[in-house]
């Protein structure tokens, strides 16, 4: 039962600590990087894209939470 | 300049750039959300550091660092975003009368009676990952001279000295309000998180390490701009009126 109760802690932290209040930002984040790995193993430069993605997902999340 | 000061000198310059990125996460967590967990994750990464260090030693040169980039460069990016996006909000929401807030009347970001591991874990990936590419710049420039003892003091002492400053530092940086306080660090950790996971991606930034500067500058700008939204949208005025 102590197991338990610490592994379903231990989940929560990692959730809260990764994902935290909103998902979405860090499934655009995830998807960005795969991307960027695909662009940069066909030899394309791809260093702009996660910083674009930070940028647009910081505007959309904050207007999210505020319209909330 | 003898080969031995060259040495010295290349290691003590480059370990010193990583050193001061490490106590830059370390000094930033600690201020944000309390310096017991933050040292406790320090302490923690350092153990782990000198048993690997140890263990391996000159087999360091192995190490996958480019894995272990990507890896804690994307968990920093994530939850450094959570700190930004909170830090604009609260930013955004004090204005300028949030910033003349003393730290102390604002309410500390962990106030739970248990052990604060969010710092543990941020205050360790920084400790274990810094400490790592400075062990793997010692024994790469030292075993390549021929000068291991001499690019060992040039690490260690950059190390010392990086801390030590930022020891000294650490007095004024807890002076700052924790709204603004957490804003710098969540744009610090998604500085390095982003520069830090395209690196372990294989991805080559132009001017190097000076993307870094390119990509906190782009992130500070950001910052500035949604605040000046939040606030449009929430009063209706901008943070100067």
């Amino acid at each position: 039962m102590f197991l338990l109760s610490w592994l379903i802690g231990f989940g929560r932290f990692w959730y809260g600590f990764i994902i935290g209040d909103d998902w979405t930002v860090a499934a655009a984040i995830l998807a960005g990087l795969i991307v960027t790995a695909i662009l940069n193993s066909r030899g394309v430069a791809a260093w702009w894209l996660v910083p674009v993605i930070v940028v647009v997902m910081v505007g959309v999340s904050l207007r999210r939470a505020s319209r909330a | 300049m003898t080969g031995v000061a060259v040495v010295l000198l290349t290691t003590f310059l480059a370990s010193a750039v990583e050193a001061v990125e490490m106590v830059t996460i370390v000094l930033g967590v600690g201020a944000t959300r309390g310096w017991r967990a933050t040292f406790a994750g320090v302490g923690a990464g350092l153990l782990v550091l000198a048993v690997v260090v140890i263990a391996f030693g000159l087999a360091l040169r192995a190490t996958p660092i480019g894995p272990l980039r990507l890896v804690i460069g994307t968990l920093l990016l994530i939850f450094g975003l959570q700190w930004f996006r909170k830090g604009v909000r609260r930013v955004a929401a004090h204005g300028l009368a949030g910033l003349r807030l003393r730290a102390a009347d604002e309410p500390p970001e962990w106030i739970g009676d248990g052990f604060d591991w969010t710092a543990f874990v941020l205050a360790f990936k920084g400790v274990v990952l810094e400490g790592l590419e400075v062990a793997f710049i010692v024994v790469s420039f030292g075993v390549n001279a021929g000068q291991l003892g001499p690019a060992v003091i040039g690490g260690v002492a950059a190390l010392v000295v990086v801390a030590a400053i930022g020891a000294a530092l650490r007095g004024l940086v807890t002076q700052i309000p924790r709204s603004l306080l957490q804003l710098v660090v969540g744009i610090l950790l998604t500085t390095f998180g982003t520069f830090w996971s395209l690196e372990g991606l294989g991805v080559a930034w132009p001017a190097s390490d000076g993307a870094i500067l390119g990509l906190l500058a782009l992130y500070l700008l950001t910052a500035a701009t949604f605040i000046t939204i939040e606030r449009r949208r929430a009063f209706g005025y901008s943070p100067g009126t």
